[in-house]
């Protein structure tokens, strides 16, 4: 492999001088298109500027603006980020095949699971910061200028685990892309070595969020070595829902085709983890009821109510019907040949399991509090509006990802195209 | 995505269309984004500066720079709190000396008096009437909290009930320290779990490791008349905290760390409150400890409370 990239190197031009205008490049590609790309960005930038201006408010009049309390002290964000951390871990289920089984006719569309990854990734800090109550002290969180509580705290942990995925994917795209770009072969040294890492790293980002929580024995709910592989379950199910659901986006809006195969392979995979996450729920369900006890209150409380309290009744519900239509969808043969039949199942997986591992994970632990009090939760206006703001930022980030990405990848922009466009 | 096919001069005019129009969006969407974002502004200006935001950790400040600190926060309380009296001081710990609470379940009647000298002594927020103590009302005959509440108002004492009072237990294992990101809640060589109000970045994460439901977040920028406002303060314990903190129970560092009671203990009519130092032999919370049955709350979870609950009969 040293001598492919010797010769590549051999015969390329300079870096210095491509790299500029990659780069000039991709920024032409993000901010030019057709109408309806300008009607989605506008759409995205102006949910994005709502989301700015509460979270602006939520800094300067506190978070009392959402309606967190002292007793339900984590709620829409955390359960956002939960969610999130799954679809970043989720994303890698594309390297997976990719690399370790050699399917080719995966390997162009590894980039869209790490664009995925990349944007997720992004909404995971976005949705951490705005729940800080002094995100102007978050320079005490870097390690060596603020004081980094480390091995002790599993926040810290995540602190590293994210970023370091976010560097990881952003170098394995940027490389691939500008690789592609220069019509070169990518040389395996620098890239190969970090997909494999990529893939333990997907791991650990859900198995440390897992970990945030499982390890308060404060919370009977969270405390059960469940948790960690269950986080799995659910990301390997709602990462590639995600990615078909924008693979079908693409076949129908902007006409890129990728082929019938990466998306068997991906509902292969959901077959799979769905019904591992269904198994996961029912076991945790039954350890819960069948003898009882106080320690079932949360578990009462989520899915039937406690005390007249019926707050999540109806989300978990809604998720537990929308996470077995889609296994249902999922297991018919129809699957593979009706698009209808596949968008339907992806959106209710997604939606089912946003709930079941947002709202209906988070918000139940402290539901009753650690002293059993009772004191429900429904989110604001403004954690709502925030919480789009952060979503509509994640598909600006993932959108910009897919324009510049599928040209350079499908071979319509390259070095020698952006020559010959510059001299006529 | 067709950009890639224009040539020669008609394409020049229409790229600088292009161009203009693209600038003016970009513009308008930084002057949006700049508008979106005006509320930050305003809440630095009156509520932060570049003193306090590039403040070090409570463990870093060496003397002079601490004197800095205090001179900052007690002019704060003035100008903006109408509080012209407030002293702050930084008592440390004394050699020899380790903090323990116990409580008398027997005769405790539930009137919430240490709940709200509490509430004074620690400069709480007045509107929502916060206090670091909860006093639960139980059942006789379960010690299930579950079969409790919070939320009474009758006359007290409750011929079927017994009274709970419960704050920070000031764990020796405490797990809210643990989870802390950025090491701004330590415990103290007297056995005290402190805050610095000005390290903490509000994630909240300790108050969903608490056991105890003992630590609050400040989710307002406190509210408080100038005159109710007691001016005798401690760095880490009552003085007024900013927004977008959390903040606990100190065993009223400020007063016990000076040989004073807790305000709570003070305030109890029934004495139902025993503090002292756990190392003096002759202390009577050592008595205590050693002569009734005591138990600590959710022993099972491994905290090592230093909080002590006993029944008298």
């Amino acid at each position: 492999m040293s001598s492919d990239a010797a010769i590549a190197t051999a015969q390329a031009p300079r870096h210095l001088l491509t790299y500029p205008r990659f780069i000039a490049r991709s920024l032409r590609l993000a901010t030019d298109g057709s109408p309806m790309f300008y009607g989605w960005m506008i759409l995205l930038t102006a949910v994005c500027l709502v989301g700015v201006h509460a979270w602006a408010t939520q800094v300067r009049d506190g978070m009392v603006m959402t309606n967190m309390t002292d007793h339900v002290s984590w709620g829409l964000y955390i359960a956002n980020f939960t969610f999130m951390v799954g679809v970043a871990a989720g994303a890698v289920m594309m390297v997976i095949p990719a690399y370790l089984y050699r399917d080719d006719a995966m390997h162009d569309l590894v980039i869209v699971g790490e664009m995925l990854a990349i944007a997720a990734i992004t909404m995971c800090l976005a949705f951490v910061t705005v729940d800080l109550g002094r995100p102007d002290r978050f320079w005490h969180m870097i390690p060596g200028i603020g004081r980094f509580n480390w091995p002790m705290s599993i926040l810290t942990w995540d602190v590293l685990v994210l970023n370091g995925y976010l560097l990881l994917n952003l170098h394995i795209t940027g490389y691939l892309l500008y690789m592609r770009f220069r019509g070169q072969r990518p040389a395996r040294r620098w890239y190969l070595p970090f997909v494999y890492l990529s893939i333990a790293w997907a791991v650990s980002v859900h198995v440390v969020t897992a970990f945030l929580y499982c390890g308060l024995p404060s919370r009977p709910f969270w405390n059960t070595a469940m948790m960690a592989p269950r986080f799995l379950a659910t990301a390997f199910v709602a990462g590639p829902a995600f990615i078909v659901l924008t693979l079908l986006a693409l076949r129908r809006f902007s006409g890129v085709q990728f082929g019938d195969r990466p998306v068997r392979t991906l509902v292969n995979i959901m077959r799979v983890t769905i019904l591992v996450s269904l198994l996961m729920v029912a076991s945790e369900v039954f350890t819960e009821f069948y003898a009882g006890g106080s320690h079932t209150a949360s578990a009462q409380y989520l899915y039937f109510g406690l005390h007249g309290h019926y707050g999540l009744v109806p989300w978990i519900w809604t998720s537990v019907v929308l996470t077995v239509i889609a296994a249902i969808l999922l297991l018919s043969p129809k699957i593979y040949n009706k698009p209808s039949i596949l968008a339907t199942a992806c959106v209710f997986a997604f939606v089912g399991l946003w709930i079941e591992k947002g709202m209906g994970l988070i918000i139940p632990a402290f539901i009753p509090s650690t002293l059993h009090e009772i004191v429900e939760y429904a989110p604001s206006l403004t954690e709502w509006r925030i919480t789009a703001g952060i979503w509509a930022l994640g598909l600006m980030v993932f959108t910009i990802a897919l324009k510049i990405g599928i040209p350079i990848f499908t071979g319509r922009e390259s070095l020698n195209a952006y020559r010959q466009a510059e001299m006529p | 995505m067709s950009e890639g096919k224009h040539t020669a001069l008609p394409v020049l005019n229409n790229m600088t269309r292009r161009t203009a129009i693209k600038a003016a969006g970009a513009t308008l969407g930084i002057a949006a984004f700049a508008k979106a974002l005006s509320p930050i502004a305003e809440w630095a200006g009156q509520n932060t500066s570049m003193d306090e935001m590039l403040q070090k950790h409570y463990k870093e400040l060496g003397p002079g720079e601490m004197d800095a600190v205090i001179a900052r926060l007690e002019e704060d309380a003035r100008e903006k709190y109408g509080a012209e009296e407030v002293r702050i001081s930084d008592p440390k710990p004394t050699p020899g000396v380790k903090f323990a609470y116990a409580l008398n379940l027997s005769i405790c009647i539930g009137c919430r008096k240490c709940a709200e000298a509490c509430h004074k002594e620690n400069n709480h927020d007045r509107p929502s009437h916060n206090s670091y103590i909860r006093v639960l009302e139980m059942s006789k005959g379960s010690m299930d909290m579950e079969k409790g509440t919070a939320d009474y108002d009758h006359p007290v004492p409750q011929d079927d009930k017994f009274y709970m009072p419960v704050q920070c237990q000031q764990c020796d294992a405490p797990p809210c320290v643990s989870v802390c990101p950025v090491e701004a809640t330590w415990k103290e060589d007297d056995g005290i779990v402190v805050v610095d109000y000005n390290w903490c970045i509000g994630c909240r994460y300790c108050e969903a490791a608490c056991p105890y439901h003992a630590r609050r977040f400040n989710w307002t920028k406190p509210q408080i008349p100038a005159e109710e406002i007691n001016p005798e303060q401690g760095y880490l314990s009552n003085r007024i905290r900013p927004q977008g903190v959390m903040e606990k129970c100190t065993f009223c560092l400020h007063r016990t760390r000076e040989g004073r009671m807790p305000a709570c203990l003070e305030a109890c009519p029934t004495g139902s409150r025993v503090f002292g130092n756990i190392l003096d032999p002759d202390s009577e919370i050592r008595w205590v400890l050693q002569n009734k049955r005591v138990f600590v709350l959710k022993e099972e979870l491994g905290t090592k409370p230093q909080f002590f609950y006993f029944f008298d009969k």
